[in-house]
């Protein structure tokens, strides 16, 4: 990584192509795209100034070994999950899960653009739900208006004060759900589970890379 | 053939006919303008007692010409088919009933229309005579085959399988052609996904084992002359000696080469023996699978480990330098070349530069799978190979990524799609475009194929890019040579599965042509016309305009240099009467005569009646189905045309114009096909010829003092039926503003 003549060298080798393949989920579509362009057409965040890349090019550049470039870039967390590309692709990729699974890929290498919203937002939102087996939507706002430090914080959430207000009337909002939040029945339960299925995740992903 | 001339006339009251127009007049004008004595109305003519009563008057009364007024010559042919006497057909249903409204007002230049059409019909019959069919036949039934590639070895097994007798040349040692140099071929049959065997072997074998094919190997054409039916090939064997066939008629499926690398520096060939074309992989491919190993990098032996393919190398080239086209094989050739890697070994590194990926056919399967077996595809624009020691280095333009200074190094093996170029012997029309692209022109091939004994030239024309000259989608595998028919990559680029398709559609059309001839009918287009041109060679004054003009060289010369005419080798288009200055070439049934008295028939009004006589000679190959179309519509089109079908423009004689002119005709309409490199004429150049004719006749106005507006030229499709009545309705306003003719009542 750090030698940048090896990196040049290696590209359009099929290295990169096959780390994809082996280690994100759906990768091993990658290689079936042919470069139409459908998907780019199709989708609706490409006037959103992070759209770096789409997606017909961020296979392109996994082909032509542009490893870094692919994993550090913002495009896969700008996808909405809209389908489209998958419902239009004539060679029936499925680019929203593999767009998903290059995010997760480039997280779990730390590679991922660091503060990215959307990133950002996914951690909290898993780190909040798994607590308790239930989102505790006062928290999860609060940590989202003070993503950018506590002089934002404040102001986001003056901003919002007023549908606040308005919730606290309705009754759909309660304060102390802050200090004590509510769960669901059995908790145990729940991170016992989340803990086998992360182990069938790595036993399948140390099979696939063997 | 009947002795004595009998003339008969029969007008339909069907279909609207009897209600729209008055009979009792227009037997009158058939009786007192057309001088035709028995004339007889029938209120459904096409019915089987109308037919019969015809055929009773042919089989009884002598009648030996007929004249049917009723609807367009095109209608009802199976009705109106009396082969035994001459017809002629005045047009009054299409022609006139159904494109003029039902009014009143209507009523008295619809009637006109109706008798001028009958007074042409009468006309017409009284210069025609039956055709008595080509009396210089020849009846050889064998079929020659002029290569013993994938398109000749089919081409003679299907001849064979029809139950023809063929002679197969094939000038090196060993059937087969490209075929036989492949490792493997594109598969042919579902599912798509691996390269077949190439099939050769089965195929020589099958020849050798038919007794209705004779091979010559190490042979060559010395001497092709004669006709359809009765050629007579030279062949020169290997021995020096040289052995006659007589053949009726022949395929010629001369293949290709492949476009020279050489001509690549650039892309690294000749620099190093890493860089090779597709035929040269083709032969590392069957040297690894004869030493069963893997495909080894030429320079030093060692196994191929990332092998790099160029599409489109020298082709597609937009500069003029290299191939203008695209091969259409390529795409396929180089995704089953990529293959042999892959299947062989997996972890081998597959690159595949392309700008476009066409794989016609089933090859978007065979993609695919090229994929799934990680065969990596990019698009890009292959700027330079550099070989350096045992690799190369390919820079290229990345086209996704936009990216100029890609590159992918250390290739082993870089293979170079160059594509087709059709061995079709010489250029005969070479001295007509002398002058532009003369350094590129020099270099090709001189070496005759056919070496045909024709005045025109040894070979088949060529259309574009050596190409030899056919239409695409009418009449793919017509020649401008009748009987000689082209079939596999000399007619255009094409791969394996094509070929196969197109020796066999060529071999019907040699069939039919070599049966055609036998019986004295034309071939395509007007297969089954037993007409054919005959001249007065009194009054030729050997002007050679006929033996040019001819589309499909019928004509050589003979010792005294008069136009000899291989009736045969004719397609009775007529270029040959319409380019005559002194009109001395007719046929039976169409002539300078037949058209002729109809434009002198028509009556024409005078200047003060305010009714315009507009003559439209019409392509009845295009237009005059067009304007029938029209007609089936219901397209109001204007009451002052008089409508003569020719057989082709170019067989329209210059005398017509200005006959028609002189007669007070306001205006002259031409309607032929499109012509030049997409040409749409079924005679090729006729419509071209007539153009270049046409581009004359304004001196001849201007020498009437006449507006050079009167006479125009269109090029008009089979489907320009909303077209054609409209630019008849616009020229008859023009010949209103123009005003009428002075040329009326001399």
């Amino acid at each position: 990584m750090s030698n940048l003549s090896s990196q040049a060298a290696a590209q359009y080798n099929n290295n990169f192509l096959k780390e994809v393949e082996a280690m994100v989920e759906e990768g091993n579509w990658v290689k079936m795209c042919m470069q139409c362009g459908v998907c780019s057409g199709s989708c609706p965040t490409n006037f959103q100034a992070g759209w770096d890349h789409p997606p017909q090019e961020i296979f392109m550049m996994i082909r032509a070994g542009k490893r870094e470039e692919v994993l550090n870039s913002q495009s896969m967390w700008m996808c909405t999950s809209c389908y489209n590309c998958i419902v239009r692709c004539p060679r029936k990729l499925p680019i929203t899960h593999i767009m998903h699974g290059l995010a997760n890929y480039a997280h779990r290498l730390g590679l991922a653009p660091k503060n990215q919203p959307t990133r950002h937002f996914a951690k909290l939102f898993w780190n909040n739900c798994i607590q308790t087996g239930r989102v505790n939507e006062l928290k999860l706002s609060l940590g989202l208006y003070f993503k950018d430090g506590f002089k934002q914080g404040i102001i986001n959430g003056l901003a919002m004060k007023d549908v606040a207000l308005g919730l606290l009337k309705a009754k759909r909002l309660n304060p102390f759900e802050l200090f004590k939040a509510h769960g669901c029945k059995d908790q145990k339960g729940i991170h016992a589970m989340l803990k086998k299925a992360h182990e069938i995740e790595e036993r399948r992903k140390a099979i696939k890379t063997a | 053939m009947a002795v004595e001339k009998k003339v008969a006339a029969y007008i339909c009251q069907g279909c609207g006919l009897g209600e729209r127009l008055d009979t009792d007049a227009l037997v009158d004008v058939v009786k007192k303008e057309g001088k035709i004595q028995q004339v007889k109305p029938h209120p459904f003519l096409c019915s089987s007692e109308g037919v019969t009563m015809i055929q009773n008057d042919i089989d009884n009364d002598g009648v030996s010409h007929i004249m049917i007024g009723a609807c367009s010559r095109r209608a009802k042919t199976d009705a109106f088919n009396f082969p035994s006497v001459a017809m002629s057909r005045a047009n009054l249903r299409e022609g006139v009933i159904w494109i003029r409204p039902d009014t009143e007002e209507a009523r008295e230049t619809t009637q006109e229309m109706a008798e001028d059409y009958l007074r042409m019909g009468c006309a017409e019959i009284k210069a025609m005579r039956q055709p008595e069919g080509n009396p210089n036949t020849g009846t050889s039934k064998t079929l020659l085959v002029v290569g013993g590639g994938i398109t000749g070895m089919t081409a003679a097994l299907e001849a064979a399988k029809t139950g023809y007798p063929v002679v197969l040349v094939e000038k090196s040692g060993q059937l087969g052609g490209w075929a036989a140099k492949l490792h493997m071929r594109v598969p042919s049959h579902e599912p798509y996904k691996a390269p077949v065997d190439n099939g050769v072997a089965g195929m020589v074998s099958a020849i050798e084992a038919d007794p209705n094919i004779k091979v010559y190997l190490n042979a060559t054409l010395a001497k092709t002359s004669g006709a359809p039916g009765r050629f007579q090939a030279e062949i020169a064997t290997e021995s020096g000696s040289t052995a006659t066939e007589d053949v009726g008629a022949i395929v010629q499926a001369t293949g290709f080469e492949l476009y020279d690398a050489n001509k690549l520096p650039e892309l690294g060939y000749g620099a190093s023996p890493n860089v090779v074309d597709q035929g040269g992989l083709e032969q590392l491919a069957r040297e690894a699978a004869e030493r069963g190993g893997p495909i080894l990098r030429p320079s030093d032996g060692q196994p191929v480990k990332s092998v790099v393919f160029v599409q489109c190398a020298g082709q597609r080239d937009a500069s003029g330098t290299h191939l203008a086209y695209c091969s259409g094989h390529c795409c396929n050739t180089s995704i089953k070349q990529a293959m042999y890697f892959k299947d062989a070994n997996a972890d081998i590194d597959t690159t595949v530069l392309y700008t476009d990926l066409r794989t016609p056919g089933n090859g978007e399967d065979f993609y695919r799978s090229a994929q799934e077996k990680g065969v990596i595809f990019t698009k890009g624009k292959v700027a330079s190979v550099q070989p350096a020691g045992n690799t190369c280095k390919v820079n290229f333009h990345d086209l996704i990524l936009d990216d100029q200074n890609a590159s992918i190094e250390n290739a082993d093996l870089v293979v170079l799609a160059t594509g087709q170029v059709p061995n079709s012997g010489v250029n005969i029309d070479f001295k007509a475009v002398e002058g532009e692209e003369a350094a590129a022109e020099v270099e090709k091939k001189t070496i005759s194929i056919l070496n045909l004994d024709y005045r025109q030239g040894k070979d088949v024309p060529q259309l574009k890019y050596g190409f030899t000259d056919s239409h695409f989608i009418c009449f793919p595998y017509e020649t401008r040579r009748t009987g000689i028919y082209t079939a596999g990559p000399v007619r255009r680029p094409m791969d394996i599965a094509q070929a196969k398709e197109d020796a066999t559609g060529a071999t019907l059309k040699a069939i039919q042509a070599l049966e055609n001839a036998a019986i004295g009918s034309a071939a395509h287009p007007r297969s089954g016309d037993l007409s054919y041109p005959s001249v007065r060679l009194e009054g030729c004054t050997q002007c050679k305009r006929c033996t040019v003009e001819c589309p499909f060289g019928a004509i050589d010369e003979d010792e005294k240099r008069y136009p000899l005419f291989n009736e045969s080798r004719c397609r009775r288009c007529g270029t040959c009467m319409g380019a005559c200055p002194v009109r001395v070439i007719s046929f039976e049934n169409y002539s300078v005569d037949t058209v002729g008295s109809q434009i002198k028939a028509v009556s024409i009004p005078d200047e003060f009646s305010e009714k315009p006589r507009i003559l439209v000679l019409a392509c009845e190959n295009d237009a005059y189905p067009a304007m029938d179309m029209a007609a089936m519509n219901r397209t109001e089109t204007s009451s002052f045309v008089r409508v003569v079908p020719v057989r082709c423009l170019g067989s329209v004689n210059t005398i017509w114009i200005t006959d028609a002119l002189n007669s007070g005709y306001d205006g002259v309409m031409l309607m032929g096909c499109k012509h030049g490199d997409e040409y749409q004429c079924h005679f090729v150049k006729g419509s071209e010829l007539a153009n270049y004719r046409m581009s004359k006749i304004d001196d001849t106005l201007k020498g009437f003092n006449l507006e050079t507006d009167r006479v125009q030229t269109y090029e008009v499709a089979i489907t320009d039926i909303d077209r054609v009545p409209k630019l008849i309705n616009d020229f008859e306003k023009r010949m209103f503003e123009i005003g009428m003719s002075p040329f009326k009542g001399f």
